[in-house]
């Protein structure tokens, strides 16, 4: 019963990480992508943990906390680009 | 504990995290422009994958015995970034001049950032 739980709730997080990538996909400015990417960054978060409990392994836990910081940093330096043009400012104002 | 009750509670928070960044997906699709699409995509995301990781945390607790700190960690971080993540770009999608949806009555910012295209002309000034 466990085991059919988690791969039920795999299946679902396939389901949303395909209809993430749709919005990414067909996103119409470059904001609806950066969301859709982001929020495909978190989905995949969860499906890494659920691997872990599903394997019964503590080993990906590291993948967890660095796709976290990556999908963090990526947001953050396409919001940047999107709202200035540049990524990293060269000149203080 | 016995182990049958932690499977449950585990399988209670997987479902109530699965369902939430379904929910959140669907959101993400469904809605009209991206100020929506982020506020459903954001937070209730945020809320399934901090309750499947709470599940993980508390079945390597429970049933191994020690409490794994860096999903701890992970906990902590997705909590704190996440949210931080989806306002940085709402504002910048609201800087740079990104339409509202037809339906939308209200925009309070307009009247200190400008209109659409004051907005976009100012971005390309700088």
């Amino acid at each position: 019963m466990f085991e059919v739980i988690m791969i039920v709730a795999l299946l679902v997080l396939s389901v949303s990480l395909m209809l993430c990538i749709a919005r990414a996909l067909m996103g119409p400015t470059l904001s609806d992508r950066i969301v859709a990417l982001d929020s495909f960054g978190l989905n995949l978060i969860g499906f890494i943990s659920i691997f872990m409990i599903l394997q019964n392994t503590e080993a990906y836990a590291e993948v967890v906390l660095v796709l976290g910081i990556l999908a963090f940093v990526g947001s953050v330096a396409l919001a940047k680009f999107l709202e200035r043009g540049v990524v990293i400012d060269r000149d203080s104002h | 504990m016995s182990e049958s009750v932690i499977e449950i509670i585990v399988a209670v928070l997987l479902i109530i995290g699965v369902s939430m960044i379904l929910l959140s997906a669907i959101g993400l699709l469904r809605l009209p422009d991206i100020y929506t699409r982020s506020h459903g995509a954001t937070k209730s995301a945020t809320l399934g994958v901090l309750s499947t990781l709470v599940a993980v945390f508390i079945y390597f607790g429970a049933l191994e015995g020690f409490y794994n700190v860096r999903v701890l960690l992970g906990i902590v971080f997705v909590f704190l970034t996440a949210p931080v993540a989806g306002h940085l770009c709402c504002r910048a999608a609201y800087r740079s001049g990104t339409p509202l949806a037809e339906e939308s009555v209200q925009d309070d910012l307009k009247e200190i950032l400008g209109d659409e295209e004051q907005r976009r002309n100012q971005r390309m000034d700088k």
